[in-house]
């Protein structure tokens, strides 16, 4: 193993309070919303209507979360796929948010799904012309593959030496399995809007939104482990293996220009890039993306200096999060046409919601790093 | 045979028969309202109003016009709405109306995002209880099969709402366009739209005016479809055979370089 800078900070009393208490605080507002909503039905809790059937928990908790999940496949197919075995130090943690993240997309789903007690109902009635229908096979299955990548951190704790070999006899077949599905998932949540052509503008309608809601996954994927390392890097008063993070970080800049590519492409071949100047809303959200989000973290993540220091490492990440974010708001909810006369805002209580659902993702994981070897792990592992 | 209705703006007096025949026939709760200023009541379409009938003003070269219009369900002949709900709740008869299966429905909404048209309506207001789900107009199927016509259509004393065979419908909705060209506009709406619908419209007022948009003659879920039976099963296997075949490769290529050096696994990462 490669040696890691330790750095040591003086124990924050304060904080070791105060933020175990933010977060049980979120989690039980979040639930209390939950029961509100499943006493009183989903307008008691939220703004959504008839115009806006969908609102703040799909764009946010289902499509953003997915995505940022998406450090989980690209970081098993380096290692296991492309037998990059140097960044194996940052498998485990990237695996477990990837898990993590599937989970709270189910719990989010849980909460927006008008029958939640049917979410199962797909295994047993069959639509495959619905691309809702891949999304949510790929959601069952994928988050399966996820808590059977995470489950040796398991088996080491509890010493179950027997299930720990049949995992690693599979790991294999199992992160194929997991990539693909990941690809499927991540571009199917595009194509979900394919369906759309009139309703969807112009900058964002494409034919090729399951490519691109891919490309910008893998590009998310690399920004979401810096961001996950950085911040257990101080939580948990470790080492950050910069070296690993700017290797992985080399996969950005190339997924970000390609998407740049096939984006502008399709937009020119469309003739329908001039709508990114009109000075309207729309155009101005495409401008942000595209400059902030895409051009600028390009850029950033191309430069040598940028990929060693860890204070730019982080901005640049933030930039592609923000900028993947942004993209899935704009394509689900804000570039959606409606009627005249509909609006829609999230009521505060679909941002409690979300919160607590955050809230019980990131305390899951610190629990998970105090209790299971998610950072301290033998090679073979 | 595919049933039909054709609604011709021009016949139509906005007397609402139709929307009261259809709470009445469906069992549907009134809803309380606002006096906005507007006949139109309620505002818009909702689980608890599968059709309702709106009232536009247009401007015409000799002054301001009625526009009335027929909104609910257009039961189109290749429908979004079944295309992208991902347990079947949603249903294409043969017979040609469009209904849905309250017993399967998971209430996820994306029927009311693919509809080009607008139409299935959730019912906010229910609980795990209740059990919430999709609504919208059924085509009166439980009078369909009794032999007996539509709730709305029965009830339109204007004949402004015919109910029959589709394609004698779009023989009358020509003819009729033919017998008065001044008057009508010269096209049937629903007749090509996404494919065909058999909600059917003539009217004297431009379509737009009555909120029916220009929409492409081919279905919008054309694309989805192809990306679903053939993209997806194209990438499900290509990965996996792909992803196998790569990692068989760079494990052999790693192997051989191992025999050659003792290591020069540091190198080969950095280069990739």
């Amino acid at each position: 193993m490669t040696t890691r800078e330790v750095t040591i900070t003086r124990p924050r009393p304060l904080a070791n309070v105060l933020v175990p208490g933010v977060l049980v605080g979120l989690m039980a507002l979040g639930l209390s919303v939950a029961i509100v909503r499943y006493i009183g039905g989903l307008g008691a809790a939220s703004n959504l209507n008839d115009a806006y059937g969908w609102g703040l928990w799909i764009s946010f908790d289902l499509l953003c979360g997915v995505a940022l999940a998406s450090g989980a496949f690209v970081t098993a197919t380096a290692v296991y796929i492309f037998g990059l075995e140097r960044f194996r130090p940052i498998l485990r943690p990237a695996i477990l948010t990837g898990f993590l993240g599937y989970l709270m997309v189910v719990v989010a789903l849980l909460v927006d799904l008008g029958r939640p007690e049917r979410i199962w109902y797909m295994i047993i009635h069959w639509n495959p012309h619905s691309v809702m229908f891949e999304v949510g096979w790929c959601v069952m299955l994928y988050t399966a593959v996820l808590a059977l990548e995470f489950s040796p951190m398991l088996w080491e704790r509890l010493r179950l030496e027997p299930f720990r070999r049949i995992i690693e006899a599979l790991v294999i077949p199992l992160v194929i399995l997991g990539t693909t599905l990941s690809t499927l998932h991540q571009s199917s949540l595009g194509s979900l809007f394919v369906v759309m052509p009139e309703r969807l503008h112009k900058l964002w309608y494409t034919p090729l939104l399951p490519l691109m809601f891919w490309l910008t996954a893998v590009a998310v994927g690399p920004a979401m482990v810096i961001l996950e390392s950085t911040i257990s890097s101080r939580v948990f008063r470790r080492g950050l293996e910069i070296d690993l993070l700017g290797g992985l970080a080399k996969v950005v800049p190339v997924a970000l220009a390609v998407y740049l590519g096939v984006r502008i492409g399709e937009l020119v071949a469309t003739s329908e890039l001039g709508l990114a100047f009109e000075g309207d809303l729309d155009g101005s959200l495409f401008l942000i993306e595209m400059i902030g989000g895409v051009i600028l973290p390009m850029v950033l993540f191309s430069l040598p200096a940028v990929r060693r220091s860890s204070g730019w490492l982080l901005v640049s990440a933030l930039l592609v999060i923000g900028g993947v974010i942004m993209n899935r708001f704009d394509v689900s909810l804000v570039g959606l046409a409606r009627r005249e006369g509909a609006g829609y805002f999230p009521h505060w209580m679909e941002f409690a919601v979300t919160l607590g659902i955050v809230a019980a993702g990131v305390t899951a994981f610190g629990l998970v790093a105090r209790n299971l070897p998610l950072f301290e792990h033998d090679e073979s592992g | 045979m595919t049933v039909a209705m054709l609604f011709d703006a021009s016949k139509c007096t906005a007397c609402r028969g139709c929307q009261v025949a259809c709470k009445q026939w469906n069992d549907l709760p009134g809803e309380v309202t606002h006096n906005t200023g507007s006949y139109q009541n309620p505002q818009r379409l909702s689980a608890d109003t599968w059709l309702l009938m709106e009232f536009h003003e247009v401007e015409t070269g000799d002054g301001l016009k009625w526009g009335f219009r027929r909104r609910a369900c257009m039961h189109c002949l290749e429908p979004a709405c079944v295309s992208a709900c991902p347990v079947g709740a949603l249903q294409k008869t043969e017979e040609g109306p469009v209904v849905w299966h309250g017993d399967r429905c998971i209430g996820c909404r994306y029927c009311m995002l693919a509809c080009p048209f607008d139409v299935p309506t959730f019912t906010w207001d229910r609980g795990l209880l209740e059990g919430a789900l999709i609504r919208k107009c059924q085509f009166c199927v439980d009078r369909l099969g009794s032999g007996l016509e539509p709730a709305c259509a029965k009830t339109c004393p204007t004949g402004a709402l015919l109910f029959g065979e589709r394609g004698d419908l779009i023989a009358e909705a020509h003819a009729r366009i033919d017998a008065e060209p001044a008057k009508y506009v010269p096209h049937v709406y629903g007749e090509e739209e996404v494919g065909g619908t058999s909600i059917l419209y003539v009217s004297h007022v431009p379509f737009e005016e009555l909120g029916l948009l220009p929409l492409g003659n081919e279905p919008v879920q054309k694309r989805s479809e192809d990306l679903m039976t053939k993209a997806t099963p194209s990438v499900l296997v290509g990965m996996l055979v792909g992803l196998g075949g790569l990692y068989w490769v760079v494990k052999r290529r790693n192997r051989m370089m191992a025999k050659k050096t003792s290591d020069t696994r540091e190198d080969r990462e950095a280069s990739s």
